[in-house]
């Protein structure tokens, strides 16, 4: 039994040094890459693997079922809401001109202009000034 | 399991300083919040591997705290920032913004 227990708590913390891991690359991704698109796909590796890693590091080291269950649901919310805010992100980063396009291989919004293509910054001044 | 503690939250925590790096540089809105989305899977990280190293159920629910808050934030601001623009697209389209020189 204790056997068992030392093999369980060896994967625990594999899983948790994983996850650590990929938080270590998500920052120095975050520091290196070019743009606002390559900046987001460093930064959700940390978002959904090294979330799920770490939440099954946890519920194996964690004694009880009310904390496997909680981790659970942060994993499963975890994996929910990082596309849908990385879709809002990456909508209004293209829109924006925060995209190096020139990086791009595949551009297939290219020739569908938006609303605003002579908007090219964040900021309401970054607009094109009344004169 | 001291070691393991050290070298997990050694990572976490450079994780954690790069993604500073990031939100203090980025040269524009959203590198901020797509540094501060990451800075708070980070910080939530570091509360379940510490809460797993020492064995320490009470600080799970603050995870899911933690997690609900990164996504409404970062989802709000990229639609404050998305509204902006529709709206500015608006001002756009009115026709006395059309017939200035």
């Amino acid at each position: 039994m204790s056997v068992l227990i030392a093999v369980a708590d060896v994967v625990a913390i594999g899983c948790l040094l994983a996850g650590a891991f990929l938080c270590l690359t998500a920052g120095v991704g975050l520091v290196r890459f070019p743009d606002v698109l390559s900046r987001m796909h460093a930064g959700t590796k940390p978002q959904v693997l090294g979330t799920l890693l770490v939440m099954i590091g946890g519920a194996i080291r964690l004694y009880g079922l009310a904390a496997a269950w909680m981790l659970l649901l942060v994993a499963l919310f975890q994996l929910l809401t990082a596309p849908v805010s990385a879709h809002m992100i990456s909508r209004v980063a293209y829109r924006r001109r925060h995209v190096r396009r020139d990086l791009l291989l595949v551009d297939e919004l290219r020739d569908a202009e938006g609303p605003d293509s002579d908007y090219r910054g964040d900021e309401p001044a970054d607009g094109p000034q009344p004169t | 399991m001291t070691v393991v503690a050290v070298i997990a939250h050694a990572l976490l925590g450079g994780g954690a300083l790069l993604a500073l790096v990031r939100l203090a540089r980025g040269p524009s809105l959203l590198d901020r919040v797509v540094a501060t989305d990451t800075l708070l899977v980070i910080i939530s990280a570091s509360l379940a591997v510490y809460a797993s190293l020492a064995r320490d159920a009470t600080l799970v629910p603050v995870l899911v705290v933690v997690s609900l808050l990164a996504f409404v934030g970062s989802v709000s601001v990229a639609r404050y920032v998305g509204g902006m623009q529709l709206r500015s697209a608006d001002e756009q389209a009115t026709p006395d913004r059309e017939a200035r020189p």
